[in-house]
C-alpha cells in the first residue's frame, strides 16, 4: 500500500499524519486525528454531517482526500470552542434546543459559522439555502434557523 | 411496594420549563461520542459483502481466498452461526436476517462478513469471496405478491383456509358493529384505492457498534441503539451466551425513529470479534442502510366510508395490505388498529394483510403502520365533506372521538385529545388565512397508541448533595433533561443539583426500548417513584438525627422538616446537610424503582398546512404548516415541540418526495441520499406548534407519549392541501412532480 505523508494545520494547531494515498479527509479526521467531532452520514456529499473548512472554504471531508490537504488550514466543530467559551451558535443551539439526536450538530455548526462570517445578518431563507446541504431528520429545522439567527444578532452586538 | 400512579394536579416548579440539556455542551463541541466513535486497542474493521439479487439461492460459498489474504482475522458465513433459537420463529427471522441462510431474500441481503486489520484490506478481503448464485423469481409489489402464481418467499407461511404457500402471514380484523347495516343507512358513501411508497427513517447517523468478545465468551458492545437491554438478550440468544455475560453500552444515539430497535450488524460484529478474538468495528455505509436495515411499509388500501347528510358517518371499512419485506411481521395487523381511532363510529371493520416480499425486512418507523392509513382515510374524508358540502374540520369534529367512544380497535377512550385538538385547529389563525392561486389548504388528523413498559431507575445521591439519576431508556432527542427535571421536581431541588445518566445493561436491571413514545412517560413515572422512595430514606435519617418518630418528619421544598408537638422550631434539614452526614446516619442514600409502566395514554394531533403546487412543473411547496398535538404534560415544552416539528417534517418528506424505488430487477435504484431526498432547510417553513395538555390521569404528572403522532397526519394534511390546489384527488405517496402532473393530466382526459 503506498501512502503519503500530510503535514497540516488542524483548529490552528500543526498535525502531521500519514496515511493511503486514496484515504478521505473524513477518515484521516476521525480515525489518524481523534476529531470525531467529524461525523459520517453517508460519505458521498450528500448529507453535510462531515462538513469542515478547508483554508475558510466550507467542504465535504468525505470529499475531499487527505492527500489534497497538505500545506492546508482545516478547522473542525473541536476548534469552536475559544478561550474555553462556547462560541454564540453553540450556546444558541443549547438555548434554542436546536438539536435533538445532536448527530447533525458539527456540520450544521461550521456552516452556520461559515455563514455568519460572510453575511453577518442574513434573512430566514438565506439561512435556509446555505444550510440546505446539512440534513437534518430530527429537528424540521424550525429551532435551528431561530438559533442562527439568534446568533448572528447576538455576534452583531457583540462587534458594534 | 406498590405505586399510586393517579394523577394528581399538582403546582410544578420545574417541569415544563425550557432548560438547557445536561448533553448540550458535548454535543456542540464534538465530544458526544457515538456509535462509530467508539475505539479499541487493536480493533479490526468489520465490513459486510450482500446480495446484489433480489431473490436467490446461494448454492456455494468460497472464502479460501479471501481467508488467505495477509491481514484477514476472521470471516463469518451463515455456516459460522448455528442456529440455536429453537422454536422462537421470530428469533429465526432476525438469524437469517443478519445473515442469509441457503437463500438471498432481498437486495442487501448480507450473505458474509469478514473482519481485517484495516479498511484496505477488509474491501480486498470482500472482492476475493466467491459465491455462485442461482437467480429466483422475486416479487416486490404488494397487489403482486399476493396474487395467485406470485413467486412464494417462505414455504412455511401459508394460506389460512387452503394451507397452500402463500405470501400471506397474517390477516387481522379490528372493529364492531354491522358495517352493512352501517353503509345502508348512508346518504353517501365513497370508495377510493390508495398507495404509500416505502420510506426509511432516514437517521443520519448509520448503525455502527464495537464488538469485543473474550475468548472465555464474555463480552462487550458499545452500539447506537434505542434498547441496549433488547440488543443483549437478542444478540446473546443467537450467539449462546448468558445475558449477564454481554455488558451493552448504547452510544449516543444519531437519530433513530423506530429504525434503530432492531439488531442488524451487531450479532455478526459480535461472531467476528470471537472468531478473530479481538474487537471488531462495524459501521455501515449508507448504501447499506437503505439495504439492508429496516425501512417501513409499503402500502395499498381500500378504504370505504358512508355518512348521513348532517355529516354522521354510519359506517367505514379499510383493507389494508402492507409489505413485510422477507419476513413475517405485523404492520398491517397494526394499520388495521389504529385506521379508524379517530373517530366515533357505529359500525366499523378494517382489516390488514401483512404480506412477505424481497425487500429488506420492514422495522419500526415512527408511529409505525399509521401514516398510510391516516392518508387514505383522511383524504376520503375530505371527500365526503366535499360531497355534503360541509367544511373538512367541521365533518371531523361531528364524528370525533371522546371520553367513553368505543375506539375502532376495541377499548373505550378516557379523556382524549382529538375533539379540543380539532377545536383549536378550527380557531387557530391559520385557518382564516387567504390562499393565493395555486394554493391549498389540508387538515388532517392523527392518532398513536403510546407504550409503556418495563422501565426501572436508580437515584443515588451523592456526598455533596447532588443527585445522579441513572435510567435505561435511550435518550433519543432530550429525555436526560426531561427526566432531571422530573426528579428535581419530585426531590424539590433545582435542576441543576441533578444530573441524568444512561446506564449500561451491567447497571441496571432491565428496560424495555425507547420506543413506542413511552421514553419520559415510563422513566418518568420510575423515576418519581425513586425519588419518593429516595425521600423516605431521607426522612428516616432526619428523624433518626432528631430522634422522633418518621411520621413526625415530612419532606417539603427539598428539606426534611419536623412537624408536630415541640418540633417546629426544629431548623429543617436540607438534602445536602443529609447527604453530608450519610456516613453516620445510616450510608449512601438512593432509591429505586422497577415498574411495568402501563397505561401510556393514547395521543391525537391534528395538523394545517397550506402548500403551493406550480402546474407547469408539479412542484410543491409547503407554505405554513401548523401542529396542534394533546401531549399530556408538556415536561420540556421545547423538546415537545422538537417532536411535533420533527415528525411533522418526516411526515411532509414521505408526503412529497421520497420513496424506495425498485427496478425490474427487484433491486432498490435509490440507496443514497442524493436520489432518496429527504426534506432540507429550504424545503420547509418554520413549523408552528401548538401543544394541548389534556392530563393523562394514569400518570402522577398526567404525561402521555409525545414522540410519534406527528408523523400521523402530514401526508394526508399534504394530500388534501394538494388536493386542493390542483383540483384533481391525490392517491399515491410521494406526491412528486411526475404524479402530480400525471394527474392533472388524467383528470383532464
Ligand atoms: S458524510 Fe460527507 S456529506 Fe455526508
Ligand atoms: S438533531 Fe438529529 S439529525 Fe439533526
Amino acid at each position: 500500500m503506498s501512502g503519503v505523508h500530510v503535514s497540516t494545520t488542524i483548529n490552528g494547531d500543526p498535525v502531521e499524519f500519514a496515511c493511503p494515498q486514496d484515504e478521505t479527509l473524513i477518515n484521516s479526521l476521525r480515525d489518524r486525528v481523534g476529531l470525531t467531532g467529524v461525523k459520517e452520514g453517508c460519505g458521498t456529499g450528500d448529507c453535510g454531517a462531515c462538513s469542515v473548512t478547508l483554508d475558510g472554504r466550507l467542504v465535504c471531508s468525505c470529499l475531499v482526500l487527505s492527500a489534497e490537504v497538505n500545506g492546508k488550514e482545516i478547522a473542525t466543530v473541536e476548534g469552536m470552542v475559544e478561550d474555553g467559551k462556547l462560541h454564540p451558535l453553540q450556546q444558541q443551539f443549547i438555548e434554542h434546543a436546536a438539536l435533538q439526536c445532536g448527530i447533525c450538530t458539527p456540520g450544521i455548526l461550521v456552516a452556520a459559522k461559515v455563514l455568519l462570517e460572510r453575511n453577518p445578518n442574513p434573512s430566514e431563507e438565506e439561512i435556509r439555502y446555505a444550510l440546505a446541504g446539512n440534513l437534518c431528520r430530527c429537528t424540521g429545522y424550525d429551532k435551528i434557523v431561530r438559533a442562527v439567527q439568534a446568533a448572528g444578532k447576538e455576534m452583531r452586538k457583540k462587534s458594534r | 411496594m406498590g405505586h399510586d400512579s393517579t394523577y394528581t394536579n399538582q403546582k410544578f416548579k420545574v417541569v415544563g420549563t425550557r432548560v438547557n440539556r445536561p448533553d448540550g455542551v458535548d454535543k456542540v463541541t464534538g465530544r458526544a461520542k457515538y456509535g462509530a466513535d467508539a475505539y479499541a486497542p487493536g480493533q479490526l474493521v468489520g465490513l459486510f459483502l450482500r446480495s446484489p439479487h433480489a431473490h436467490a439461492k446461494i448454492k456455494k460459498i468460497d472464502v479460501s481466498k479471501a481467508e488467505k489474504l495477509d491481514g484477514v482475522k476472521a470471516i463469518i458465513t451463515s455456516a459460522d452461526l448455528p442456529d440455536l433459537t429453537g422454536d422462537d420463529r421470530d428469533l429465526t427471522d432476525i438469524l437469517e436476517n443478519c445473515m442469509a441462510r441457503g437463500r438471498a431474500l432481498y437486495d442487501g441481503h448480507a450473505v458474509a462478513a469478514v473482519a481485517a486489520i484495516d479498511m484496505q484490506t477488509a474491501k480486498k478481503a470482500l472482492k476475493l469471496i466467491k459465491i455462485s448464485y442461482q437467480k429466483l423469481p422475486h416479487v416486490t409489489d404488494v397487489d403482486q405478491a399476493m396474487e395467485p402464481g406470485a413467486p412464494i418467499i417462505h414455504d412455511f407461511v401459508r394460506d389460512r383456509k387452503t394451507g397452500k404457500p402463500s405470501n400471506v402471514c397474517k390477516i387481522s380484523q379490528f372493529g364492531h358493529g354491522d358495517v352493512e347495516a352501517g353503509f345502508a343507512e348512508a346518504d353517501v358513501i365513497i370508495e377510493k384505492t390508495f398507495k404509500t411508497e416505502q420510506t426509511h427513517q432516514g437517521y443520519i447517523e448509520p448503525h455502527a457498534c464495537l464488538a469485543n468478545i473474550s475468548s472465555d465468551n464474555t463480552g462487550e458492545l458499545w452500539v447506537t441503539t434505542q434498547g441496549h437491554f433488547g440488543f443483549r438478550s437478542t444478540c446473546a440468544e443467537l450467539l449462546g451466551m448468558d445475558v449477564a455475560k454481554l455488558k451493552v453500552t448504547s452510544s449516543e444515539i444519531g437519530g433513530g425513529f423506530g429504525g434503530k430497535t432492531h439488531v442488524w450488524i451487531e450479532p455478526i460484529a459480535l461472531a467476528l470479534s470471537r472468531k478473530a478474538n479481538r474487537p471488531v468495528k462495524v459501521v455501515m455505509s449508507r448504501d447499506e442502510v437503505f439495504r439492508a436495515s429496516g425501512p417501513t411499509s409499503a402500502t395499498s388500501i381500500d378504504v370505504k366510508i358512508g355518512a348521513k347528510k348532517d355529516g354522521t358517518i354510519t359506517g367505514a371499512t379499510a383493507d389494508l395490505r402492507y409489505t413485510n419485506g422477507a419476513f413475517p411481521g405485523f404492520w398491517a395487523m397494526l394499520g388495521s388498529m389504529i385506521s379508524f381511532a379517530c373517530y366515533d363510529i357505529k359500525h366499523v371493520k378494517s382489516i390488514g394483510y401483512d404480506v412477505i416480499v424481497n425487500r429488506p425486512k420492514v422495522a419500526a418507523y415512527r408511529a409505525p403502520s399509521a401514516p398510510m392509513p391516516a392518508f387514505a382515510i383522511e383524504s376520503v374524508m375530505d371527500l365526503i365533506a366535499a360531497e355534503l358540502k360541509m367544511k373538512p374540520i367541521e365533518l371531523r369534529i361531528k364524528n370525533a372521538a371522546k371520553e367513553g367512544t368505543r375506539a375502532s380497535y376495541g377499548p373505550t377512550y378516557g379523556p382524549i385529545g382529538i375533539g379540543p385538538t380539532l377545536d383549536a385547529a378550527k380557531n387557530h389563525p391559520h385557518m382564516r388565512a387567504r390562499l393565493k392561486k395555486n394554493q391549498g389548504r389540508g387538515v388532517a388528523c392523527g392518532f398513536w397508541f403510546n407504550f409503556g413498559g418495563q422501565t426501572c431507575v436508580d437515584l443515588n445521591i451523592g456526598i455533596d448533595g447532588s443527585v445522579n439519576l441513572i435510567v435505561g431508556t435511550v435518550d433519543v432527542g432530550g429525555s436526560r433533561a426531561s427526566l432531571a427535571l422530573i426528579a428535581a421536581e419530585e426531590l424539590g431541588i433545582p435542576y441543576e443539583q441533578v444530573r441524568a445518566n444512561v446506564g449500561d445493561t451491567a447497571s441496571l436491571g432491565h428496560n424495555d426500548m425507547t420506543d413506542g413514545s413511552r421514553g419520559t412517560f415510563s422513566s418518568g413515572m420510575a423515576t418519581i417513584f425513586a425519588a419518593r422512595n429516595a425521600i423516605t430514606v431521607l426522612r428516616e435519617r432526619a428523624a433518626k438525627t432528631w430522634d422522633i418518630p418518621l411520621e413526625s418528619v415530612i419532606w417539603k421544598e427539598g428539606a426534611a422538616r419536623a412537624t408536630g408537638k415541640g418540633n417546629s422550631n426544629r431548623p429543617p434539614l436540607s438534602l445536602k446537610e443529609l447527604a453530608a452526614s450519610a456516613p453516620n446516619t445510616g450510608g449512601p442514600i438512593a432509591g429505586h424503582n422497577e415498574v411495568v409502566a402501563d397505561n401510556a395514554g393514547v395521543s391525537f394531533a391534528s395538523h394545517i398546512c397550506d402548500v403551493e403546487v406550480d402546474p407547469e412543473t408539479g412542484v410543491t411547496k409547503v407554505i405554513r404548516y401548523t401542529v396542534i398535538q394533546d401531549a399530556g404534560k408538556a415536561v420540556h415544552p421545547d423538546y415537545v415541540e422538537g417532536q411535533l416539528q420533527g415528525g411533522a417534517a418526516q411526515g411532509i418528506g414521505w408526503a412529497l418526495n421520497e420513496e424506495y424505488v425498485y427496478g425490474d430487477d427487484g433491486c432498490l435504484q435509490n440507496p443514497g441520499f442524493l436520489d432518496y431526498r429527504i426534506p432540507v432547510c429550504s424545503d420547509l417553513p418554520f413549523i408552528d406548534t401548538q401543544i394541548l395538555e389534556i392530563p393523562n390521569p394514569d400518570h402522577p404528572y398526567g404525561i402521555r407519549g409525545v414522540g410519534e403522532t406527528s408523523i400521523v397526519p402530514p401526508l394526508a394534511a399534504i394530500g388534501n392541501a394538494v388536493s386542493n390546489a390542483v383540483g384533481v384527488r391525490m392517491n399515491h405517496t410521494p406526491m412528486s412532480p411526475i404524479r402530480i402532473l400525471k394527474a392533472i393530466e388524467d383528470s383532464k382526459a
